[in-house]
């Protein structure tokens, strides 16, 4: 198989106008991905499965991770004239990152048996504007788990046959899976009769005002 | 009860019988809903089904039963204290369980196994593998309307792996054995012949079974032609496993990774030609005969030495930010975990890529057009653990 680099060079004359950037992993695992744009994902990954030296026809593990925003302060070294002199003052300053969730998916080659290429794509951010590109015109198996996704994290793919709920009931609120999710004191609480259930109660139990008839 | 329902809502409500007019025809469509309580459902398990006469037209898996939510779960805790709950997701193959998460953890922070340990692994991942495959001929058949004979037989043999499993562990399904770096603890004394005493006892059950079942007249007539799944649509589908190969695509991880010691055993990968419901279930006898033959050799040369690597550190790890995919051929499937470091005590993200609930994706292209008495075939052809398949 080419090397990352290769496959982004090729990737970026294949898909025009495409923004593809290496994300380097420095765990022992090696395995770096490759982030896309959500515009050009759907076609990028279309030239993934077909292009003849890739053929990555098999698309292993989808899944989402939430990265709320975080602030880190950093300490940086930097060169200043103080009196007349240059001398390295350590400085600190604020860094921050994330803001987004992110969907991840693992491509395998079953026909050229190499592997794994992994594909990432972020929202613009985590509240309102958190649409992606649905991968299941291209990769079946992106199915029920891109429905996971939108149950537990909340990305709404575009383009998904039937994005509904999958593990969480229907009329569950929030997505669980998120960092900041706060579960709700007990999931068994039902409310007694009060307000619109009140109301509705008593419709059906009307006393009835006239005895006899 | 005739509703002018469109039929894009079938489907979507829960636990409903309704019926509905057929679009452009006469009569109506059923819509039933098959389980959580059914008994062919291996667990809880929900299809919302809608028949025409006997004939399936569309069906909806409904999951989420048994969630309990194991990966928040997992971020909350240690990367030894997810061990335990792993066997819980597939809980009839907890010893490939532990594998799959040992080697993503392993991935991650960059530890190597001793040798004696990478064998006792392969030995009980090859157990397990045949323990799984002969309660699913069990209980396939047992759906098909053999009830008992077959599953019994399957469960004496799997009654003797089990008793390995708690000698060399201390439990019988919750085992809990493999660390990062190692085993949990080296086999006991007389373990390994008592375990080669089974291996060597195994194929003349698988004969017996054979010489019953696999020519009998009624199961080739429910089975073959029941559920086909076709090459293209298996590997567009991310099916793995038995399901794979019996569709004739010839991709098994123990052969392409080539992860732990697999590459020193001699085993070939046996291939479906019809990709129908025969095919899962020969498929299945078949991969016994070579798991087998893997710990016949694996058990001949299993070398003395230390199980776990003395610099392994369980308690208190903390691996590298960074991130692993690692990734095992598991008796249904392949077992994938995929973890994220940040630096701290616990994973920042923990997820199970779990094969049975990836291969119910094609479930309802298996079985339209079958019967409802064929469902119930292929979903047990299918081979799910709910436990798995809801996390």
């Amino acid at each position: 198989m080419d090397t990352l680099e290769q496959i982004v060079a090729r990737a970026r004359a294949a898909v025009p106008g495409a923004q593809v950037t290496i994300l380097p992993n420095e765990s022992p695992s090696g395995q770096h991905s490759l982030l896309v744009d959500a515009a050009h994902a759907l076609a990028l990954a279309r030239w993934l499965r077909d292009d003849p030296d890739l053929r990555l026809d098999y698309c292993s593990n989808v899944t989402g991770v939430d990265w709320p925003e975080v602030e880190r302060v950093e300490k940086v070294r930097v060169k200043k004239v103080v009196d007349g002199a240059e001398t390295e003052v350590e400085e600190t300053r604020k860094v921050r990152s994330g803001g987004y969730l992110e969907a991840v998916y693992h491509l395998y080659s079953m026909h050229k048996r190499h592997g794994p290429v992994v594909l990432r794509m972020r929202t613009e951010n985590r509240a309102d504007r958190v649409q992606l590109p649905s991968l299941t015109p291209v990769w079946r198996s992106a199915e029920f788990q891109e429905r996971e996704i939108y149950d537990l994290f909340g990305i709404v793919f575009e383009g998904h046959p039937d994005l509904r709920r999958i593990l969480m009931w229907d009329e569950f609120k929030d997505h669980p899976m998120r960092k900041d999710y706060v579960e709700p004191d007990d999931y068994e609480w039902e409310p007694t009769p009060h307000d619109a259930v009140l109301a509705k109660a008593r419709k059906h139990f009307t006393p009835t005002t006239s005895s006899g008839a | 009860m005739t509703s002018p329902t469109s039929t894009a809502a079938l489907g979507q409500r829960s636990g409903v019988v309704e019926r509905v007019s057929k679009p452009g025809g006469e009569g109506e469509w059923l819509e039933v809903s098959m389980g959580p309580q059914h008994p062919s459902t291996h667990g809880v398990f929900r299809m919302d089904v809608v028949l025409d006469g006997e004939r399936v037209v569309r069906l909806k898996p409904v999951f989420g039963y048994l969630h309990r939510n194991h990966e928040k779960i997992a971020e909350g805790t240690t990367y030894l204290g997810s061990m335990p709950y792993t066997d819980r997701l597939d809980y009839f193959c907890s010893m490939t369980n532990n594998w799959a998460y040992a080697l993503a953890v392993e991935k991650l922070a960059g530890l190597h196994v001793p040798e004696r340990a990478e064998y006792l692994r392969v030995i009980l991942a090859e157990l397990t593998r045949l323990q799984n495959h002969a309660s699913l001929c069990g209980f396939l058949l047992q759906d098909m309307g053999a009830m008992g004979t077959p599953l019994m037989y399957a469960f004496r043999e799997r009654e003797k792996i089990l008793d390995l499993f708690e000698a060399i562990s201390g439990a019988r399904m919750m085992c809990n054995f493999m660390r990062f770096g190692g085993c949990r603890c080296d086999a006991p004394p007389g373990w390994l012949d008592a375990a080669r005493r089974v291996v060597d006892g195994f194929p003349a059950f698988l004969d017996e079974f054979e010489a019953l079942l696999s020519e009998n007249e009624i199961i080739m007539a429910r089975t073959q032609g029941v559920g086909v799944l076709p090459r293209e649509l298996a590997i567009n589908a991310g099916v793995t496993g038995p399901m794979l190969r019996a569709s004739g695509v010839n991709y098994d991880i123990r052969k392409v990774d080539r992860y732990g010691i697999y590459d020193r055993f001699e085993f070939k990968i046996p291939l479906g030609e019809h990709g129908d419901t025969y095919d899962r279930y020969m498929i299945r006898i078949l991969e016994m005969r070579e798991s087998v033959k893997i710990l016949q050799q694996a058990l001949r040369d299993i070398p003395p030495g230390p199980v776990m690597d003395p610099k392994a550190k369980l308690r208190g790890l903390r691996p590298k930010p960074g991130e692993a995919y690692a990734r095992i051929e598991a008796p249904k499937g392949e077992l994938g975990f995929y973890l994220i470091s940040d630096g701290g005590p616990n994973p920042y993200r923990y997820r199970v890529r779990p094969p049975s609930f990836i291969n119910l994706t094609v479930l309802e292209d298996m079985c339209r057009g079958h019967t409802v008495a064929d469902v119930v075939v292929i979903l047990g052809s299918v081979d799910i653990v709910l436990g798995e398949v809801d996390r």
